[in-house]
């Protein structure tokens, strides 16, 4: 099958910073696929090459097997969703969607209707005749998406399209966009610096530091087995043990990573790691413990309903080896 | 609604803003008042007698349409090229970032914050060093220096208010750089640009100083003015064309305040 999107050795330097350094992807079509990454990792400058806003300085890029090099973004079956959903102010809503098929000359009926049935599929038919500024952030969120998907593109690229919007909403917009993702069948390329939004709505996830890769799989591979310190770090809130740790616990001597949820938090003299508690914060569901291992700070989560040891109270920590994981490489 | 829309302002600053506006108008009105004047020599309080014949000696003086056309046609053409250039410096300095941009921004401003003298005898020595002849142009080059800066400092502005990612949103959904400009840019700027080309055409039209050193043996409407106001004849004929004039530029000042009353409404949208 012809991958959506195919990145060979792609390169974007701007001066001496290379904003991504030979990156190499393949997207499949129908995918849900997350850039995860912090600020200036490079994922929106990725995003950036696909939608054709920028040109590579190296490499090669292709978008279901047709080359991009030098493809003006109007000309690319892809379209964006925008950070700051950049609808455009002086259009009315149902003006602001049919704007995609207005600039192909689609006939003002044909392109209406479509503009509504697109408003109809992101839950906001009948607001055709309002303003962007009339709008909340949820719903301009629900406009940019629907200008976008009116124009049926193969990819449809989303830069942190929920970064803007309250926790409450930004769950609902979570589900809502899976669900559309699935239901459509495009291909979705979402770029977020927040693990857990990657996690929860990627078939696949690409993790960036410093304009590169490190490491690339479904959302399980890359929370369970973290190849790196960083994706262990940025990727939920890992413990990252050193390798004398893990030489004493697994008889390796290689760096390790060790979720809060494997560790389990015993009365002190048991069998395990002695530790003390530095100090403990209720999240509701859980209870997370900062804990002072052998000189070493490690974090625990406590579920709800199990006894919670206090401030300075000494405990023991149990895990079971499977649960440490070693990690393929030391640095970045 | 404004929680002070109640509050009724004291009774001194009533007065005070009554007389500062009174101190604006009320010269103007005295040029209206003038343009009656029986007496054609001097200007004298209160005018002996009022008459309306200047209105026929105005209309048929040739000098006066010379003048009048001279101006509008060179206010039209620095217009027209200002909001060119204008617009287009404004897009370049304000959509991307190059080396030297921070100068050429500074440069397209300069003009404007010099003195017109100084422009006009740059320009006048220019001009004999290159041996271009006086003409209508040479003073269309003379006013397109300030009224460039005028379209540019209002285009600057909108853009800056203006969200640059629609520019990307809209190639982005398949439009090429025409149908943009077309459909996102020039909506969205449109009014500043007509603001800034009413200003820059009142700007041109009574502009004196860099006209006089561009100008050669023509003359412009205010240079008329400026000359007839020296050795007077038939005096009423200034106050008569100061009082057209007055009222031919309220008319699309009127209309560019309707136009612009609604923020976010831009004219010529309605498609």
């Amino acid at each position: 099958m012809t991958p959506a999107v195919t990145f060979q050795q792609v390169s974007r330097h701007f001066g001496q910073v290379r904003a991504v350094d030979a990156v190499d992807l393949e997207i499949q079509p129908g995918e849900f696929f997350a850039m995860l990454g912090p600020s200036g990792s490079g994922k929106t400058t990725c995003l950036r090459l696909i939608a054709g806003f920028e040109q590579p300085t190296g490499g090669h890029i292709e978008i279901f097997g047709e080359s991009a090099d030098g493809v003006p973004p109007y000309r690319r079956n892809v379209n964006t969703v925008f950070q700051d959903y950049a609808l455009f102010p002086h259009l009315n809503v149902l003006d602001n969607v049919a704007y995609g098929l207005m600039v192909k000359r689609v006939g003002k009926i044909e392109r209406l209707a479509a503009a509504e049935d697109a408003l109809k599929l992101v839950k906001l038919p009948g607001y055709g005749s309002r303003r962007p500024g009339q709008l909340s952030g949820g719903q301009r969120q629900r406009v940019a998406l629907a200008r976008a998907l009116v124009n049926k593109p193969k990819v449809l690229l989303l830069d942190e399209p929920l970064g803007a919007l309250d926790l409450k909403l930004r769950e609902q917009m979570q589900e809502e966009l899976k669900e559309l993702q699935q239901s459509l069948g495009i291909t979705f390329v979402f770029v977020t610096h927040d693990q857990g939004e990657a996690l929860s709505m990627a078939d696949r996830v690409a993790v960036f530091n410093d304009g590169r890769i490190v490491q690339v799989g479904t959302p399980e591979d890359i929370y369970q087995r973290p190849r790196t310190r960083f994706v262990a770090d940025f990727v939920g809130s890992s413990n990252v043990v050193p390798p004398d740790f893990v030489q004493r616990h697994a008889g390796q001597s290689r760096w390790g990573s060790l979720r809060p949820e494997s560790i389990r938090v015993g009365a002190a003299g048991g069998a395990g790691v002695a530790a003390r508690v530095i100090s403990s914060h209720y999240l509701g569901a859980a209870t997370r413990l900062a804990l002072d291992a052998e000189g070493l700070r490690l974090h625990a989560v406590v579920p709800a309903g199990v006894p919670v040891p206090k401030q300075g109270e000494d405990v023991t920590l149990s895990f079971s080896p499977e649960h440490l994981h070693l990690m393929d490489e030391a640095g970045q | 609604m404004r929680s002070d829309r109640n509050h009724r302002a004291p009774l001194a600053l009533k007065i005070a803003a009554g007389a500062g506006l009174l101190f604006m108008h009320v010269p103007i009105m005295l040029i209206f008042v003038y343009a009656f004047n029986v007496e054609d020599r001097t200007y004298q309080w209160p005018p002996p007698g009022l008459t309306t014949q200047w209105l026929a000696v105005t209309w048929n003086r040739p000098d006066v349409w010379q003048a009048l056309t001279l101006s509008v046609k060179v206010a039209s053409i620095s217009t027209a090229i200002a909001m060119v250039l204008g617009t287009l410096c404004a897009a370049a300095v304000s959509g991307s970032r190059f080396f030297g941009r921070e100068t050429i921004s500074l440069l397209v401003i300069l003009p404007i914050a010099l003195p017109g003298i100084i422009t006009g005898i740059s320009l006048r020595s220019a001009f004999s060093l290159m041996e271009i002849p006086f003409s209508t142009w040479t003073i269309v080059l003379g006013h397109a220096t300030f009224c460039i800066v005028i379209v540019y400092n209002n285009a600057v502005a909108r853009f800056r208010r203006t969200s640059g990612s629609i520019v990307e949103a809209s190639m982005d959904l398949g439009a090429d750089a025409f149908q943009t400009f077309r459909y996102v840019i020039l909506p969205n700027i449109g009014t500043a640009l007509l603001v800034g080309g009413m200003l820059a055409f009142a700007l041109s039209f009574d502009e004196v100083i860099v006209t006089t050193f561009t100008a050669g043996q023509q003359q412009t409407l205010p240079i008329w003015m400026l000359e007839e106001l020296v050795r007077p004849r038939q005096l009423p004929v200034t106050n008569v064309v100061a009082m057209v004039v007055v009222t031919v530029t309220l008319l699309p000042i009127l209309i560019a305040y309707y136009l612009t009353r609604d923020g976010d409404q831009i004219a010529g949208m309605g498609k």
